[in-house]
């Protein structure tokens, strides 16, 4: 397959993520598309990785697949810790550091 | 079509419908199950394009991990029924939906417009030579992630169960 039709299609997850992240407004949903977004820029890493026949790609992906997994651990207990506080997860509502 | 193709087209409507379905799906269980497939379709490509290890540590680590954590942050959480208000309020969603849709018209017509060279990769196996990257050229980066994940391990079961000693005094 070309390369170019992996391009677009890891540009479209990318996309989707983060129109999401622009228009949801629940964080769990926030995070379902920050790891879209990761995944689409992940699958750029391997397809350059494939065109330029080197192996760096994969590690990079490698990294990220970790810092992803990172993230998420300590995003979800952030929000189960506020969740214990107001009882809200609408990013809408949650405006106490707004000053 | 060769089966190349055919597969290719099914890993992208596999990635690509369900990354719709959960920017527009209104339940939040179903998004986290819609996710599954986007990652699951995700890998697929992967291992077409020649990543082995990658598309299975993305099935370990997204599919294993991630979105079974999503899922009990969705559990622990939900204070009103499942269904979440749809999209956010009328002053967000247009910018939002025009910048997406503009960025992606761009950047498509960029990429299709490039003429990028067409390499078929001979299919490897990709375990060791990473393998050999992580421990000689990359060792640094990934001593510091090996770190940075004990860190997550600890701050995270911190956070969490910091809340609930607070309220038991």
């Amino acid at each position: 397959m070309q390369t170019q039709a992996y391009l677009v299609v890891a540009t479209l997850i990318f996309l989707i993520g983060a129109m999401g992240f622009l228009i949801r407004r629940n964080i769990l949903v926030l995070f379902m598309s920050i790891e879209l977004m990761l995944n689409g820029a992940a699958m750029l890493f391997v397809t350059f990785s494939r065109q330029l026949r080197q192996m760096d790609g994969h590690v990079f992906v490698f990294f990220i697949i970790a810092l992803a997994a990172a993230e998420a651990a300590v995003g979800l207990s952030i929000l189960i810790a506020i969740f214990r506080l107001k009882h809200r997860v609408n990013v809408d509502e949650l405006t106490e550091l707004k000053g | 079509m060769n089966w190349e193709a055919v597969v290719f087209w099914a890993m992208a409507t596999l990635v690509l419908v369900p990354a719709f379905a959960i920017v527009f799906s209104r339940n939040i269980v179903h998004m986290a199950f819609w996710l599954l497939g986007t990652l699951m379709g995700v890998s697929g490509l992967y291992l077409l394009l020649g990543a082995d290890f990658l598309g299975m540590t993305q099935i370990f680590v997204y599919i294993g991990g991630i979105n079974v954590l999503l899922l009990f942050g969705i559990m622990l959480t939900r204070s009103e029924p499942v269904y979440v208000r749809r999209l956010a309020k009328r002053p967000k969603l247009a910018p939002g939906l025009i910048i997406g849709a503009f960025t992606a018209f761009t950047l498509v017509s960029a990429l299709l417009g490039a003429g990028w060279r067409n390499v078929p990769g001979e299919p490897t196996e990709t375990a060791g030579i990473l393998g050999a990257f992580l421990l000689s050229e990359y060792i640094l980066p990934f001593e510091i992630i090996s770190v940075l994940l004990l860190v997550v391990l600890i701050g995270a079961a911190y956070i969490a169960r910091r809340g609930s000693r607070e309220g038991a005094e």
